[in-house]
């Protein structure tokens, strides 16, 4: 397949070449009538290949998507997405025949006289306020998904979790039992912790420090993000969430999960996806790879920007509750180091 | 102006000329040059995105100490990047379309003989070209050139601890932008003043071409947004050498605090956007301005809605001065502010929709010339909407979380003003060579460069919308970290594909460019058969453009067909015929 594409592109290339040498001796340099039937054709065509790819494209890439959302404002999300992809590949359809149609359509012929139109009102109200209406409805629709996802003012007893992000590596603190994070700064780095908390703080000894980020199913979660040295961006694609961690400052993203891993591992679209995956790694003489929820870095961080992630593990609360608890609480890790 | 004969020195008319013709082809000839950088560093990261950990010969011939056998290192994939997008936006697109264009059509096509300032127009040049200079010779520093992405958002851009690019590299490319900026102000301020005092007898503001009111309108933007660009990197500057906390606040890096307090990244960012967002458009209107016109010309027909158009224009820039947030919907920035964002963000899509229309319909029952121009010209369309559409998805705060920073973005803006850019600017190449060189461009060498080109460019970017939605994000030197993306390394291959087709198809255009340069068939005075003032000035470039007098104009620039003309043009020179109604 490869070698097809190199001998090809030789092919053009040659062509190129062939061409050039025979660039003076063309005496034409204006299109003519003919050149106008040619690239009339061509312009069809190239609608057709553009169709084509466009068709090619959902039909052959739509496995490797994300699947559906594993958060429960993820789910607006998605509709939101679907409905202005509708409006999006429609007006594609439309628009992009219109003008590869009349590109071929009104090719020119020498004793054709153009029509003399210069204005119209009517059309120009239309195509003014149609878009108008079509994206306030989209804008109206879009604000209250982000109002909605970006407000947790009301969340009830929402677990809060700060993410922590340095050159390479991402870090988690659990709020512990009281649910309030102690403070942090990078004044405080030392040893063991790693994080900066300030250990003077009494929220601070009950809070949970871990690199694996286990979360619970149907509990509302609020991240609190921080950054040590330069911006990083917490991606969790699979919950439709993301926030820049800055240095100097405490950002929040919040959702609430509602599928577990091992629920995901499950659906389909995932098997899809992850049998894809395995024929691919099975080619490479590569293990098997088995799905799991990822945070990931999106902004760029330095050469080791590409490696940076955090797995994260959704449970039943029960199973997460059972977890946590058996975790080490900062004060002690800091004692025992 | 009163003696245009005087003698002119190689010095005074190949090198430090004040001639508005001149200088527009040095812009154009830098910017060639520039883009071929450009260019051939895309070529150079997409084979490592698309084969990673495989030895290339090009990458060790041209990489020296920044590549292992072949293979580059991931501070120089980042470097690469970086300087890829600030050449390709800022070089190319900005002066070099902007600079050509604007310089060689504002005198012409209002009337004019010259720039009001040639000397300030000569001195934009020059800084232009210390500019590139400055900004090449940073690939050549020992740590490597800057690496912190074309934003260069602090703190990775402050700080030579968190990437070696930020040393040296980086002091340059602020050095290379401050003055690409002065250079810049300069031009604008000249296009500006000259449309408004030097318009000739006859060219009121409803009679310019839409070419000068994109180009008019343009340097206004340059002129409100370029300014805050250059504040914000200077004090990037302050942060970086003399130890203030503007941007900077609370990090720990490589074992040690370091005194900053009470700076904002954020801060940075709002006055980075505030330029970056106005400066797409100000990438895309004279490259819209040019479509118009090329359109309007090759279909023999008024170009749809000029009113409009103008409006349009003017709405479009109005609008990119308050949406600069939509770049930030994730920043950390009070998510109130992200709604109003959204608000403002969506609104530019209507007139964009007007636009787009507009030209469609001026295709509409046309009798369509297939000149090179005009190919790009239709290419230009199509990329702008399939572009422009995505904006809906980007614009959209709540719909930006999962996709912001993703391929899907750089799909986006790569259609919607990288590609729909560089359609405009070969359009105005092929349709404006003529005027620049007196010879013509060979057609069919047009036709090869322009097909090739578009089946590559959608090849590239339209496979790559899907890499986005599958949660890869950008600036990622490989995925082979991720097992979740393993499957989008076949896409990625593709798109490698067809950007070393779409890249080897510009080596077409080079060579008709240059070689028709000299040996190109002489070109008539008004070849395409245009209304506009530009096609009155003879082949032969004099010093004040027209000869004699400089002719008046009675009538606006798109008479096409109109009925009851003999011929199906009428050049904005020739007076209203007896009973004849003005359009």
């Amino acid at each position: 397949m490869t070698a097809l594409l190199y001998i090809l592109l030789a092919f053009i290339i040659g062509i190129a070449i062939w061409q050039i040498t025979s660039i003076f001796n063309l005496k034409s340099v204006i299109a003519t009538e003919k050149d106008n039937n040619t690239q009339g054709i061509l312009f069809a065509a190239f609608g057709i290949f553009f169709y084509g790819l466009m068709i090619f494209c959902f039909w052959k890439y739509s496995v490797v998507l994300l699947p559906d959302s594993a958060s429960v404002e993820g789910v607006r999300y998605d509709h939101l997405y679907m409905v202005t992809m509708l409006v999006i590949l429609f007006v594609q359809a439309v628009t992009q025949f219109l003008l590869f149609y009349f590109a071929f359509k009104y090719r020119g012929i020498n004793d054709r006289k153009a029509l003399f139109y210069a204005d119209s009102h009517k059309l120009e109200m239309i195509w003014t306020i149609v878009p108008a209406v079509v994206l306030a409805g989209l804008v109206l629709y879009g604000l209250s998904v982000w109002s909605d996802v970006m407000d947790s003012s009301d969340a009830e007893n929402p677990l809060i979790i700060e993410v922590y992000a340095k050159q390479f590596q991402w870090e988690a603190r659990y709020a512990g039992n009281d649910n309030q994070l102690g403070r942090g700064n990078v004044r405080n780095i030392k040893g063991i912790n790693t994080m900066g908390v300030d250990m003077t703080d009494k929220n601070s000894l009950d809070d949970i420090p871990t690199r694996v980020l286990h979360l619970p199913k149907g509990r509302q979660i609020v991240f609190k993000f921080r950054s040590q040295d330069v911006l990083h961006s917490a991606f969790m694609p699979h919950f439709r969430a993301q926030m820049n961690c800055v240095p100097g400052m405490v950002t929040q993203f919040s959702f609430t999960p509602s599928i577990t891993t091992l629920e995901m591992r499950k659906n389909e679209k995932t098997m899809a996806k992850v049998a894809g995956i395995n024929k691919i790694r099975a080619e490479k003489g590569e293990d098997p790879y088995e799905f799991d929820y990822l945070l990931l870095c999106n902004k760029i961080c330095g050469a080791s920007h590409y490696t940076m992630q955090m797995k994260i593990i959704v449970q039943e609360e029960a199973d997460f509750n059972t977890w946590l608890s058996s975790q080490k609480t900062i004060a002690e890790v800091v004692q025992e180091n | 102006m009163s003696d245009h004969h005087h003698k002119e020195t190689f010095i005074t008319k190949y090198v430090f000329s004040t001639d508005h013709k001149m200088i527009s082809k040095q812009y154009l000839i830098t910017g060639i040059f520039m883009g071929i950088i450009g260019v051939f560093m895309s070529m150079m990261f997409r084979l490592q995105i698309a084969w990673p950990d495989t030895s290339f010969s090009l990458i060790e011939a041209f990489l020296g100490s920044h590549q292992d056998g072949g293979v580059m290192s991931p501070d120089i994939y980042l470097a690469i990047v970086t300087i890829h997008g600030t050449i390709m936006v800022f070089f190319v697109l900005t002066a070099g379309l902007s600079g050509t264009f604007s310089n060689l059509l504002i005198p012409l096509q209002i009337g004019a003989r010259d720039m009001a300032s040639g000397f300030l127009n000569m001195v934009s040049y020059w800084l232009f070209f210390l500019s590139s200079v400055i900004m090449v010779s940073s690939l050549f520093v020992e740590a490597g050139p800057a690496s912190a992405g074309w934003t260069i958002y602090p703190p990775l851009s402050a700080l030579p601890q968190a990437i070696p690019g930020s040393g040296m590299g980086m002091t340059l490319w602020l050095i290379s932008m401050a003055i690409f900026i002065a250079s810049s102000l300069m031009g604008a301020l000249n296009y500006i003043v000259t449309v408004i005092n030097l318009r000739t007898v006859g060219m009121t503001m409803t009679r310019l071409p839409l070419t000068i009111w994109a180009f008019f309108v343009t340097a206004i933007i340059g002129v409100v947004s370029f300014p805050v660009l250059l504040s914000a990197a200077l004090l990037l500057i302050f942060d970086r050498s003399f130890g203030t906390s503007f941007y900077l606040s609370d990090i720990f890096i490589q074992g040690e605090v370091l005194h900053y307090q009470g700076g904002s990244p954020v801060l940075f960012e709002h006055l980075f956007w505030f330029l970056g967002h106005p400066e797409v458009y100000i990438v895309i209107l004279p490259a819209m301005g040019i479509v118009s016109e090329i359109i309007a010309c090759n279909s023999r027909k008024p170009i749809f809605g000029y009113r409009a158009m103008i409006g349009s224009i003017i709405s479009i820039a109005f609008l990119s001065t308050v949406v600069w947030g939509h770049h930030m919907f994730v920043s950390g920035m009070n998510p109130f502010l992200g709604s109003v964002f959204t608000f403002t963000t969506l609104l530019i899509a209507i007139p964009s929709a007007v636009k787009a229309f507009n030209w469609i319909t001026t295709l509409w029952k046309g009798n369509l010339q297939m000149n090179p121009a005009m190919l790009f010209s239709i290419g230009f369309v199509s990329t702008f909407i399939s572009g422009g559409l995505t904006g809906i998805v980007l614009g959209d705060s709540a719909l930006d979380i999962n996709v912001h920073d993703t391929y899907f973005v750089v799909a986006h803006f790569h259609l919607v003003m990288g590609v729909s850019a560089i359609y405009g600017m070969f359009a105005g190449v092929y349709h404006w060579f003529p005027k620049m060189y007196g010879r013509m461009m060979n057609k069919t060498l047009g036709y090869w460069h322009f097909w090739i080109t578009a089946v590559a460019a959608y090849g590239v970017f339209f496979p790559m919308h899907f890499v986005g939605l599958a949660g890869l994000p950008r600036r990622y030197y490989a995925n082979t970290a991720f097992p979740l993306f393993d499957d989008v390394a076949d896409i990625n291959i593709l798109i490698t594909l067809f950007a070393i087709l779409g890249g080897a198809a510009q080596l077409i255009f080079l060579a008709n460019f240059f070689i028709s340069i000299y040996k190109g068939k002489k070109a008539t005075q008004n070849p395409w058969k245009s209304n506009t003032l530009e096609w009155t000035t003879p082949i032969e470039h004099v010093h004040g453009n027209w000869p004699g007098e400089i002719p008046s104009v009675h009538r606006w620039p798109y008479d096409y067909s109109k009925p009851g003309q003999p011929k199906d043009y009428v050049s904005q020179i020739t007076p209203l015929y007896e009973g004849e109604e003005e359009s």
